[in-house]
């Protein structure tokens, strides 16, 4: 399978662990992102994702190559949801296996912001006011001059 | 002489998140003058209501991250990448 992506179904955090498992290695993280209930003090509802699947899929690969050698990881996953997701629902699974624990913690984090910066997936955000708007990055509205 | 205009070419172009909302389309193909992306994008923005600036998106052509000065030819893909936001 391969190390980056796409799913539209709910992600089980067993599985993508057993990928990652290895008796070399003695520290394994995980990060997973949740949809959560509120942004910028609005209350939201749900939350759809989109992604441009090839160009989003290599440059996914890429960010888990240099994360391999930059760490020495031993192994390195990430798998992204798209469509559209309820609250509570998991969103993005990071998940690494190193020797040890330092290089596990360090690359974990260090791929989940690649990823947020990087790879071309957008959310667009469901408000309990029946709006939306898609968002940047810092979690602004991309159109705050347009329909908001 | 004047100078000849130049040829039309047949591109393709998919639109994402923002930039798909305000087309109202996910994709099209269209016949242009446009020599790269940025004179596409132009075009593109005198028929749709895109308030993303180009200097706020970044150009794909063909699946991979391209350059807004590259000659276009026939048949190639564009995808205009609007602000990342994944997570």
């Amino acid at each position: 399978m391969s190390p980056f992506r796409f799913s539209t179904s709910p992600l089980d955090t067993a599985t993508l662990q057993r990928d990652v498992r290895d008796e070399s290695c003695g520290g394994f993280a995980s990060f997973e992102g949740w949809v959560r209930n509120h942004n910028e003090a609005r209350q939201v509802t749900r939350l759809d994702y989109q992604a441009y699947g090839p160009l989003a899929e290599d440059e996914g690969e890429a960010i888990l190559d240099e994360a391999r050698s930059k760490f020495g990881l031993r192994a390195a996953r990430c798998v992204h949801r798209t469509g559209s997701l309820a609250i509570g629902e998991m969103a993005v699974w990071v998940g690494v296996s190193a020797d040890h624990r330092d290089a596990a913690f360090a690359a974990c984090r260090w791929i989940i912001d690649e990823v947020k910066r990087r790879v071309p997936i957008w959310k667009n955000e469901h408000y309990a006011d029946g709006e939306s708007g898609w968002l940047h990055p810092d979690n602004t509205p991309a159109d705050a001059a347009g329909q908001r | 002489m004047p100078e000849r205009p130049p040829p039309e070419q047949t591109i393709r172009v998919q639109y994402y998140a923002l930039l798909r909302e305000q087309a109202g389309r996910s994709d099209e193909t269209l016949t242009t003058a446009a020599r790269d992306p940025r004179e596409l994008y132009a075009e593109l923005r005198a028929r749709y209501p895109f308030t993303l600036p180009p200097e706020m998106l970044r150009v794909a052509v063909n699946a991979e991250f391209g350059e807004w000065s590259q000659p276009l030819k026939s048949g190639d893909a564009v995808v205009f990448i609007p602000p990342v936001a994944g997570g």
